[in-house]
């Protein structure tokens, strides 16, 4: 693909620098980690499938699971009465770049007992795949297409695992990756000229497609072709 | 031939109401033969250019005569990349971002922002600081309903509503430009304080304003409350219970109009907002009116609260004071060689947030507003995610407006006070 903008962009085009001094962990200064009371009762339920529990910003609690285990994990905070996170604040994703893994990220809230809970599942980036949270809160639909759209995660089980924000036909990657440029991969000419060559088609998905397709109707049909034979 | 029940819901002679008002006439039921016709569907698009989707929104409904079938929404044609492009920003530069999301209530989003990066860096802002968010918070909560009402109003065919409201917003918007020199894209907010301090004769402007605020809410209640025509098109239209409205993270006023009583400012006070004395309203239906009722009711409260902040507006500095994260003023630079330096190191390379990450919600005038904030230590955000508030309401929409009429998914539409800005972000 010719790129006639390379001038000066050679910079934006490397993407945000990397942290200068690689990702430092939350020691949190030695300081004692406060308790959460849904952290202990996940560690007893779940034991293995909680791998690591961080506080970090004052007191926000993150707990990072088992990826493959996120839909019981969140299915049972969802559902026991002791914990009740009825409300899904957030998903989200974190890239930070370098080929570390990716994060998904849940947010949390107990509307009755007030708490707020974080919650990640780091997924290498040659398996960017995990089940689903649809089932469990509708809104997961939107969200999590969104974190496909931007990140490129799939999402298993998903029920219209789509590009949301972006076009259905965006053939740049994925925005919010780290290994994106700012300015898109193609040039701004190809950008321009995949624009201007965008079909009707395009603008719908299939679905929609199947619906507005011309109703058959047979009368239509025949005297619709009758002109023509006698032409 | 099959038949169809017709309720005309307006009598032959309206009569009028002892208060002058018109009173619904009685109903009659009419059964008219529907002829038989072809029960092919039909699918249409609502915008992206259209008046009615309040932005460039794009609903592709499948109808059956008038009947919505299915809706399914198309979103992204205002997306900007923002939180791609606040990557590549520090962690001050994201703040002009922010207010271009939800430019109906900009100060909310700039408020909610410097919060999340404050609690990432375990900054305690100032108390004057503290009241003087608040304030702007709960102006623009006013400011964005007003506008919502005004155009909801005018999407049903009442223009009088509107111009009242935009008559008020008005005056927001001078508040705004005496403020921070802009009237929309307010960029007011800086990590550690505000941009600048009230300026002389804010307050008391901002006092007026409220104050002259409930005479126009009462003249938009007496057009629309009790009118028949408002009534009929959004009461019982886009029901959605208690229980479905929080599994689909529904936030805001039209969780509460469901019957749901979460408000961030209650349920997660910050900024003091236990201590400010007002009510959350909740509705009991889940319909369009209910959520009217609840903004009407929520901009009363948001006076309330912005009254009792101006009453206990504190003195002393906006900003806090540590050179590393705050400006020093003009004539400190001038003067004074370290003062100086502080200023060329946060010019040229920002304020550094510690490693980690942070989520911070605040009660925007949409819903819960939550930003999520990552940081590796360096000057700029890793990764700035935000809760839109819209978006997730909007996600809504294909299960409302099954079932209504077009002209009820109008209303929906317009019931969920959505701003494109801020779900394509």
């Amino acid at each position: 693909m010719a790129d006639e903008t390379r001038s000066g962009l050679d910079a934006v085009e490397a993407g945000p620098a990397g942290s200068e001094d690689g990702l430092a962990p939350d020691a949190a200064s030695g300081l004692p980690v406060p308790e959460h009371p849904t952290v202990s009762a996940l560690r007893a339920r779940f034991g293995d499938a909680v791998l690591r529990h961080e506080v970090g910003a004052r007191d926000q609690h993150v707990v990072f699971i088992e990826p493959s285990r996120n839909v019981e994990v969140l299915g049972w905070l969802k559902e026991d009465p002791a914990q009740d996170y009825a409300f899904l604040s957030d998903v989200t994703a974190v890239d930070y770049g370098g080929g570390r893994p990716l994060q998904v990220v849940y947010q949390l809230f107990s509307l009755t007992h007030h708490r707020t809970l974080r919650v990640k599942c780091e997924l290498p980036v040659t398996a960017l795949e995990v089940d689903s949270l649809a089932p469990l809160w509708k809104t997961a639909d939107w969200l999590e297409r969104e974190v496909y759209d931007l990140f490129g995660i799939r999402f298993r089980g998903h029920p219209d695992l789509r590009r949301i924000l972006m076009p259905e036909n965006y053939a740049e990657g994925h925005p919010l990756r780290k290994d994106f440029p700012l300015r898109g991969r193609f040039s701004r000419a190809e950008q321009t000229r995949r624009a201007l060559a965008q079909e009707v088609e395009n603008f719908y998905i299939p679905l929609e497609m199947d619906l507005g397709r011309e109703p058959q109707l047979p009368a239509a049909r025949e005297s619709g072709s009758d002109p023509a034979d006698q032409a | 031939m099959a038949t169809k029940t017709v309720e005309f819901t307006v009598g032959r002679t309206p009569e009028m109401g002892l208060d002058s008002r018109p009173a619904p006439g009685p109903l009659a039921p009419v059964d008219l033969p529907e002829p038989e016709m072809g029960s092919e569907n039909m699918l249409i698009n609502i915008g992206p250019q259209h008046p009615a989707t309040h932005g460039v929104l794009r609903l592709v409904c499948e109808l059956d005569g008038e009947t919505v079938l299915r809706v399914i929404p198309h979103i992204g044609y205002l997306h900007s990349g923002f939180e791609k492009q606040g990557e590549y920003r520090t962690w001050n530069q994201v703040v002009p971002l922010t207010d271009r999301m939800d430019y109906l209530a900009p100060l909310i989003y700039n408020c909610a922002y410097v919060m999340s990066v404050e609690e990432l860096m375990g900054i305690d802002v100032t108390e004057r600081c503290k009241v003087v968010r608040v304030i702007i918070m709960e102006l623009d909560r006013i400011f964005g309903h007003l506008l919502w009402i005004g155009t909801t109003a005018m999407d049903m065919g009442a223009v009088t509503p509107f111009l009242y409201t935009f008559q008020e917003r008005e005056k927001i918007y001078s508040l705004h430009e005496s403020l921070t020199g802009a009237r929309i894209t307010t960029s007011a907010t800086r990590v550690g304080g505000m941009m600048a301090d009230l300026p002389e004769g804010w307050p008391e402007a901002c006092r007026k304003f409220v104050t002259e605020l409930h005479r126009t809410l009462d003249q938009v209640e007496y057009l629309l409350t009790t009118n028949a025509i408002h009534l009929g098109r959004t009461q019982g239209i886009g029901v959605i219970s208690a229980e479905d409205a929080v599994n689909y993270g529904f936030t805001g006023p039209n969780l509460r109009a469901s019957g749901v009583p979460y408000d961030v400012r209650k349920d997660k006070p910050y900024y003091d907002y236990e201590t400010y004395d007002f009510e959350v309203p909740i509705g009991e239906h889940g319909d369009c009116y209910d959520r009217y009722l609840v903004r009407m009711e929520e901009m009363r409260q948001s006076i309330r609260i912005v009254e009792q902040a101006l009453d206990r507006l504190p003195g002393g500095p906006i900003n806090v004071p540590d050179p590393a994260i705050s400006l020093p003023s003009k004539t400190d630079c001038m003067n004074d060689m370290e003062s100086m330096i502080h200023h060329f190191k946060l010019i040229t390379e920002g304020i550094h947030a510690p490693a980690g990450d942070s989520w911070f919600s605040v009660e925007a005038s949409k819903g819960e507003l939550g930003m999520y904030v990552v940081s590796d230590g360096g000057s700029k955000p890793v990764r700035w995610r935000v809760r839109p508030p819209s978006f997730v309401n909007l996600s809504v929409i294909p299960k409302l407006a099954e079932g209504h009429l077009v002209s009820d998914l109008i209303m929906i539409n317009a019931s969920l006070d959505i701003v494109l800005g801020e779900i394509d972000r």
